[in-house]
Formats: C-alpha cells, structure tokens, sequence
C-alpha cells in the first residue's frame, strides 16, 4: 500500500506542477498578448485609473481631467470643443486616441521614463500617480483668429514662428466636438464616431498635417525657384524664354500661364518676375534646367519625403522621382504628383523666412511636473539649412514683391512689409481648385510665418483664387501675430 | 513527575484538564505559533485590502480578524484536549487559505459596494464559525476513526441520497446551469460537497473488505490480470451514478471528483493499475458521448479549446468568464497589482468559482504560486498520516480524503487557467460557500484524528 501511496502523491505532483506551469505561461510568457486584447476592459481602466496630465494653452486648460464617479474614476474634459480638436486629438475609451492625447501620451498618463521616480515616490507617499502636463506653443489669440478667417470654409492653416518653429497656430476645418468622444458610454462614442468617420466632411482627419495630402500648385514654385538660385544654376539676373503657350515635349498637350498671356511683356523673364506674377511657363522651363535631382535634394532639405512629429506625426510630403521632362516640367509648378501637406509648405516659408535656416516646427511649448514647474523647458531645434542666406534673401524681397506688386496683393497690411505666394493647384478637368496662400511677416524681421489652404475652391468651382479668397485670411493670421 | 500520558489518567478530571492546557506539548506550540503566524498574514491582508481599495482602514475586517481567529483558537484548544498529537501543519496551513479566501472575499464586496450582512465577506465569516464548530464536534466525537468502517454502508446511502438531493423537485436547484444546489427556503446548499466525505469513507470502508477478492482473483490476459466481471459490479455502479451527476445535475467537475476518488482508491486498495486504465476508459468514454449528446459539455469544450473565438466568446455558457478570468491573471502578472489595486470584480462569481484569479490578479504568479504551495503541503501532510497510518482502513481515507481536496483543487484551477475545461466546483478554503467550508472543514477534522491517532499509537508504543 505504502508503493501505491507513493505513486498516487507522484500523480498528485504531477497534477499541481501542471498548474504552476499554466499559471506561469498565463502570467508570464502571455500577458502581452493578453492585456492588447481589445476585450480587456483593464487596459482602458488602468490608463484612467492615474490622473492624466492636462493640457495648456497659456495659462488656461484646454484639456484636463476632472474625478468621475464611476469606474473609471477621470472624466476628460475640452475646454473650447472644437477650436483645439485639430491639436488635442481625442481620448476615448473605445475608439483610441488621436492628436496630442497620442503623441505625447506616455507623458500625460505619467508612464515616460523620466516621471518613474515620480511614480515610485507616488506609491510610497500613497498619493496617486498622476501624468504630466503639456504646454502648448500655441497662442490663443492667434488660434481664434486663424479659426474666424477660415470660417465654415474646409481647409487648414498654420501659423508658426520662423526663428524658433513654434506653432502659434494649427486649424482643420470643420472641426468636431472631443467631448462627444471622450464620454463614458461607449454605445454613444460609437455612434457618434461612426457618424463622425461617415461624415463626407470628414471632420476627424487633420487637414493641416495629415490627410489625402494636396497639389500645391504654385506655392511649391518656392521651391524651385531656392534650387534654381542656390544651386547656381540660375542667378538672379539668369532668363528664360517668355511664351505665351509651350508645348510639352513628346506630347500633344500644352501649358499656359494663369494670365493666358505670356509673362510681362518682355520676351525674356527672371526668375524674380516669374515669382511675382506666378507664371507657369518659366517655371516649367526653370525646372527643366536645374533638373529633378537637384530640385530633389532641395525639396529634401526643406522636409519633403521626411516624416515630421510635432510631436503628432506629419505625413510625409512627395517630390516625384524618374519623371520624364513633360513630367518635370508640371511638377515644377505643383502639378503632377507633387503632393504636399500644409506644414511643409510653411516649412518652406519659414526657412526663406529665417535667412534659410529651418526650425523644426512643434506645438509643444515644455512638459510640466504636477506642481507645474517645467520637466523639459522649450528648446528651439535646427532641422536642416536648406538655402544659404543669401538665396533667402532673394527669395524675400521676390515674395514681398509678389504682395505689394504682384498676384498675392491681397495679403497687404498697411504699415508692414508681407512676404507672400499664392497657389492655385488644378485637381483634373473640371474639379474645383486647392488655392493657397504662404508668406511671412513682417519681411525684414519675420514674426510669423503662415500657411492657408482652402479646398474645393472654397466652394467657388474654379472661380477663386489664392489671392482673392485665400490671402485675406493668411492677412487676418499674421495681423492677429503681430497685433501681439 | 513524569509527563507521560499513562501518568495523567491517574489524576482527577480536573486535574488533567488543568495538566493539558498548562503541560506545554510540542507539537500544539509549533501549531499555536503557526496559527499566530497565518492570522498576522491574514489581518495584514484585509487591512491592505481596505488601504488598497478605500483608502483607510474599515471596522469590518477587524471582527473578521477577530472571528477567524478566536474561533480557530477554539479550535486549537479543542485539540489540546483530544488531539493532542494530530498533525501540527494542517491546521495554520487551513486557517492561512481560509482566512486569504476571507480577504480576497472582503476585497470584492468592496468593489462590488457589499456591506453588513450582504456582505459576502460577512456570510464566509459565519460559515467559516459554522463549520469549524462542526469541525470541533466531528473531532471530539469521533474518537477512534475504526468506528466509521462499520457503517461504511449507512454512509454509501448517505452519500449517494446527497448526491441525488438536488434532483429532488421543489427543493432542487439549478445554479449557472448547473443542478447542484438545494434550497431549503433559508439557506441554499451544495449537498454533494458533504456527499464527497461519505463516499471517501463508503469507498475505503467498501475496500478494505473486498480489496482481496478485487486484487487477486482474475484470469490473465495481455500480459495481465483482469478482474472478474462480477468483481467489477461496484465500479460499475460508481461509474453509473457518476454518469447521472453528469447528465441530470449537468456537473463535469462533480462527476469527475467522485470517480477519480474511486479510482484511486480502488488503485490503493489493489494496487493494480488496471483499475485506472478500466475506469479512466469507461469515464472517457461516458463524457466523449455525452459531449456528443449534450449541448453543455460541447459548448464546455469548444470554450476550453478556442477560448478566444468570438463566436464561443460570445455564446450562453461559452467563454466569457474564463478569458475575463485569463485577462485578471495576465493583469497581475508576476508581482500582481497589490491587494485592493486590480479589477477582479469583472469577472463573474469572482468570489466563489473564479478567485484564484481574482488573487492571482492582485497578488501575481508569486500569489498564486504560495497558494498552490500550502495546498500542496497540506496535501502532503495528508499522504504522510495515510503512509504512516495504523490501519489500511486509516489509510485508505486520509488518502481518500487529501485526494479530494487535491483533486478539487486541480479541477477548479485548472479549469481557470485552461489546463482543462471549466466546472463548477468550488476552490477548498477559499472560494465563497457555505457547504464546501463546512465539507472541508469536516475533512480537516477527520484528518486531525487519523494523525493523533498514528502519533498517539507510537508514542505509547515507544512509552510503554
């Protein structure tokens, strides 16, 4: 009997050592896969369950959590609706998160590496764990005006300052409402997420950032023209041919200037008069000389191609590579497959505005411990020198031209000198027009640079243009800058 | 004077009495000191069960505190008296998991806003009082274990009548599908938990008697001896009523803990492993057809085999609760969330059949490793008085009995943490319930008796 007793406690064993081994498997070697499935309610508990960090404009809260009195003990509250929506992001539940919330959550939940001694002390000292606050370098006043002049048009702007990449401003229009999102019951955050992701309006994705991406039509002649000049290519004093129509090569197809005409009166033109009067065909035959590899390398140094996180990803901008040179020739006024997000372009404004050095743009102002003392203060980033000062120069007194003598006349404030490019980027036969507007101001001493884009014509068909609907409301953003 | 036991029996009553609670008796120290021992981990968990989840301390876990231990002082004290010599282990190793079931009890009424006499915490407390009182009376009853083999037949009735009890109409009760339940209109429970002692000593008093007609008459066949068919006429039998458990009370784990009880003995007694491969066979094939028939046991199935499957997720009875329960031991991971700290409140009947893994989300793999760890000691301890026990009788239940506990164990953790499908048993000591306390507490009693007595015998033995 005593054999069998043995055994039995043998079988016995062997039973319990199966449950160590499945416990360990289940609380070990599984639990990532475990806590990433979406039916897991503790994940979305356990990142309420800490105070999550605020989010600031100034001084005032943007975006904060207050207690709930239910499980999940935080309710998120946006101060504003839909005037920060763009940059805040939303924070659900059940439907992730976006924006800032995203980009910097491992900040404002309290898990970075840099807040886990906070943690530790937190538990010591048996306070709450808490996340830690975001300041903006967004300005209040600049952001309301950008969202006034926009209007109920759908487009984006961006206002940033050119010596240090802060984003002063940052629109997409239409905008919705967070708070819709950021409620505890999760059958409302699914329908109105649905209706929201259904709308034709597409209110969720961020126009100035992210998006389908746009044709930037004859803002991107900026980028030609820095290329044409820095690389030597072409001088100030360089011409090139003034047709009033050119036939593209190995194509029946021709191309035109906005005007119809050729370019001024002369039978020659620079790259300065092509600027100013935003001409189609010297571009085209500018681009065709200094080549797609090196307007390449140029349109690499201002951002293109680059994924940008401010800290919200950007998506990248494209410059077409292996065109043949019908293809070179459009893409040099922004047509073909040159797609651009509103944020290069501003990037591009501000490096001609900061004598051609380019700030790495951001929202983010510091990260601030619970007391609000600052946990990383604001540091200005170098992202490339695409142009040397000089060409920057050039480029400017072009642009200033091109507001006080030219095509981007509606820009004019009195009393400042603006630079300014206007865009108005074709979509295919008959499809309403993008129009744009990019420009710094004041020229010699550049505040604030500003991009604005509006689509579908801004509800004129092909009837509008960068200047007439567009440069009015880059206008009001940089009046609102410098009325600081 | 001489401290040996034939010494006292010349003293008045009283003076013995005063002689063995005065008369320091090693065995009971370590166990008085053990006790101290599991009642300081136990108030050290409720209290951070309130701080972990309100905050402050609550005046609920002090009378629990005060309960659990003054009544396994009681306990103690008992066995001072008439056991003196039981089994110092078992005991602080019961009242460790007893009062940790308590506090992990406690900790989910707090989540589940419980209080006073709603509390769960509150009813576990008085069924704990409940059946440690039976407990004391079995073991002052109960003074020479040899008395239970000459009604190995009154308890085979016993048994089997509490295991049909909730079929009975009118008092019968089906709980989350399972019909194990009797309600007596003021109280609700599980007779089959109690039936489980009564088979354990039908069994191994059936045993003892038949184990040689059992073991040694047969005809060889395949290299071996197979028992004669009218020989196999109790296996039969205890395989029919495992059989009925299964397929009118809809209980899997039942069925499985009587039959695997019966086997084992059966095993013990003969010490023929035939039994196992006949017995596992016949259990085998009964639960493959009725998982063909009944639509319980197939769903039981699919939701142990593709837990993660949304169909089986979703489906009544499917998978819901065991992923809930995986998710809770995931989110504790190694070191746990801290008591009071996790959410073991999702998952359903987190108190009773899923609190292992409402302790193994907040006191991690560590946890539930310690937890496994004193079964097994216990479980231990109970082979250890079955080898050293007097009798084949003695030995056959404490073997039956420890195997009980074990085996339940295995059947409920493992159908939480998926080693096999889920049932419906209820984990020993720990999980929410008045008749399994009450049945388990009984066990520990009887097994406190089996080992006073091999102990006793020996010293005399050794005295004399």
């Amino acid at each position: 009997m005593i054999k069998e007793l043995n055994r039995v406690s043998l079988g016995i064993g062997v039973l319990f050592g199966a449950l160590f081994v499945s416990a360990t498997i289940i609380q070990v070697f599984q639990v990532d896969n475990l806590r990433v499935d979406p039916r897991n309610v503790r994940t979305v508990y356990d990142s309420y369950a800490t105070e999550r960090g605020s989010i600031l404009v100034g001084s005032t809260l943007i975006a904060e959590s207050i207690p709930a009195d239910d499980v999940y003990r935080y309710q998120r509250v946006y101060h504003g609706g839909g005037l920060y929506a763009p940059i805040t992001g939303y924070y659900t539940i059940n439907q992730g998160i976006s924006g800032l919330e995203f980009a910097m959550n491992d900040k404002l939940s309290g898990q970075s590496n840099s807040q886990f001694f906070d943690q530790v002390m937190a538990l010591v000292s048996g306070t709450d764990p808490r996340g830690a606050s975001v300041k903006l370098t967004v300005n209040a006043a600049v952001q309301q005006a950008a969202r006034d002049a926009l209007g109920e048009l759908t487009g984006a702007a961006i206002a940033l300052e050119p010596s240090t990449g802060r984003i002063l401003a940052l629109v997409s229009s239409p905008s919705f409402d967070p708070n819709d999102l950021a409620s505890h019951n999760t059958d409302l955050v699914l329908s109105k997420y649905a209706s929201l992701v259904n709308s034709a309006s597409q209110p969720l994705i961020n126009r100035a950032i992210t998006g389908d991406l746009y044709h930037p039509g004859s803002v991107f002649k900026l980028v030609v023209a820095a290329a044409a000049l820095d690389s030597g290519v072409m001088s100030e004093l360089s011409t090139v041919p003034n047709p009033a129509r050119l036939k593209l090569p190995l194509s029946d197809s021709s191309i035109r200037n906005w005007s119809g005409n050729s370019c001024g009166p002369e039978n020659s033109v620079t790259i300065a008069t092509a600027l100013r009067l935003s001409c189609n065909i010297p571009f085209a035959e500018i681009g065709a000389q200094v080549g797609e590899s090196r307007i390449h390398d140029y349109a690499e140094a201002f951002g293109f191609g680059a994924t940008v996180e401010i800290p919200m990803v950007v998506s990248p901008s494209t410059y077409p590579t292996g065109m043949d040179e019908a293809q070179l020739m459009l893409s040099s006024f922004g047509q073909f497959d040159v797609r651009v997000t509103p944020l290069q372009i501003a990037m591009v404004s501000s490096a001609i505005a900061n004598g051609g050095v380019l700030m790495s743009p951001t929202i983010v102002d510091s990260v601030l411990a619970r007391d609000l003392s600052p946990l990383a203060p604001f540091n200005p980033v170098q992202y490339s020198t695409p142009i040397s000062p000089a060409t920057a120069a050039s480029l400017r007194d072009m642009m200033v031209a091109g507001v006080s003598n030219g095509v981007a006349s509606g820009a004019r404030i009195r009393g400042v000198s603006v630079a300014g490019k206007t865009g108005t980027a074709e979509n295919g036969e008959g499809q309403p027009y993008t129009l744009w507007f990019t420009g710094f101001a004041p020229a010699e001493n550049p505040r604030v640079a500003v991009v604005v884009v509006v689509e579908n014509g801004g509800g004129a068909g092909q009837s509008a243009s960068g200047n007439s609907l567009v440069a009015p409301i880059a206008r009001k953003i940089m009046e609102a800058v410098l009325a600081q | 004077m001489s401290l040996s036991p034939n010494s006292l029996e010349n003293s008045t009553i009283t003076e013995q009495l005063m002689l063995r609670l005065k008369v320091p008796t090693k065995l009971r120290n370590l166990e008085a000191t053990l006790i101290i021992f599991a009642m300081v981990v136990t108030s050290a968990a409720l209290a951070l069960v309130d701080l972990g989840a309100t905050g402050k301390l609550n005046p609920p876990i002090i009378g629990l505190t005060l309960g659990l231990g003054a009544i396994v002082l009681a306990m103690h004290i008992a066995q001072r008296f008439v056991a003196r010599d039981a089994d110092p282990l078992i005991l602080p190793i019961v009242t460790l998991l007893n009062g940790l079931g308590i506090a992990m009890i406690h900790r989910l009424d707090i989540s589940g806003g419980l209080t006073g006499w709603q509390a769960n915490a509150t009813r576990q407390m008085v069924w704990t009082a409940i059946a440690i009182v039976v407990a004391i009376v079995v073991i002052i009853v109960v003074r020479n274990h040899r008395v239970l083999q000459r009604y190995r037949y009154v308890w085979m009735l016993v048994g089997v009548g509490l295991l049909m009890l909730p079929l009975v109409p009118f008092i019968g009760t089906t709980i989350n599908g399972a019909r194990l339940w009797v309600n007596l209109g003021f109280v609700t429970f599980q007779p089959g938990e109690i039936g489980k002692i009564a088979l354990a000593l039908f069994f191994a008093g059936y045993l003892v008697t038949a184990r040689d007609s059992l073991s040694v008459v047969g005809r060889r066949m395949f290299g071996v001896t197979w028992p004669r068919i009218k020989d196999l006429g109790p296996i039969f039998v205890v395989w029919g009523i495992a059989m009925l458990v299964l397929i009118f009370q809809r209980d899997l784990g039942t069925s499985l803990l009587y039959f695997g009880l019966f086997l084992v003995l059966m095993y013990v007694a003969t010490g023929r492993a035939i039994w196992f491969v006949v017995g596992g066979g016949l259990f085998g094939t009964g639960a493959l057809v009725a998982s063909q028939f009944l639509g319980y046991v197939q769903g039981r199935f699919a939701a142990w085999l593709d837990s993660f499957n949304q169909e089986n997720y979703d489906a009544v009875g499917g998978s819901y609760q065991l992923v809930q329960g995986l998710f809770g031991f995931a989110s504790g991971g190694i070191v746990g969330t801290g008591l009071g700290a996790g959410h073991p409140g999702i998952v359903p009947l987190a108190e009773s059949d899923y609190i292992m893994a409402s302790l193994g989300e907040e006191l991690g793999l560590i946890g539930v490793f310690a937890i496994l760890t004193l079964f097994m000691l216990f479980v231990a301890r109970g082979i250890r008085i079955g080898i050293n026990g007097s009798d084949d009788f003695g030995r056959l239940l404490a073997i039956g009995l420890t195997f009980v506990i074990a085996l339940q164990v295995f059947i409920v953790v493992g159908g939480v943490t998926r080693v096999i499908p889920v049932t419906g048993l209820t984990t020993p000591f720990l999980a929410a319930g008045g008749s399994s306390l009450v049945a388990n507490w009984i066990i520990v009693a009887l097994l406190l008796r089996l080992s006073d007595t091999v102990r006793h015998q020996r010293e005399e033995a050794v005295g004399t």
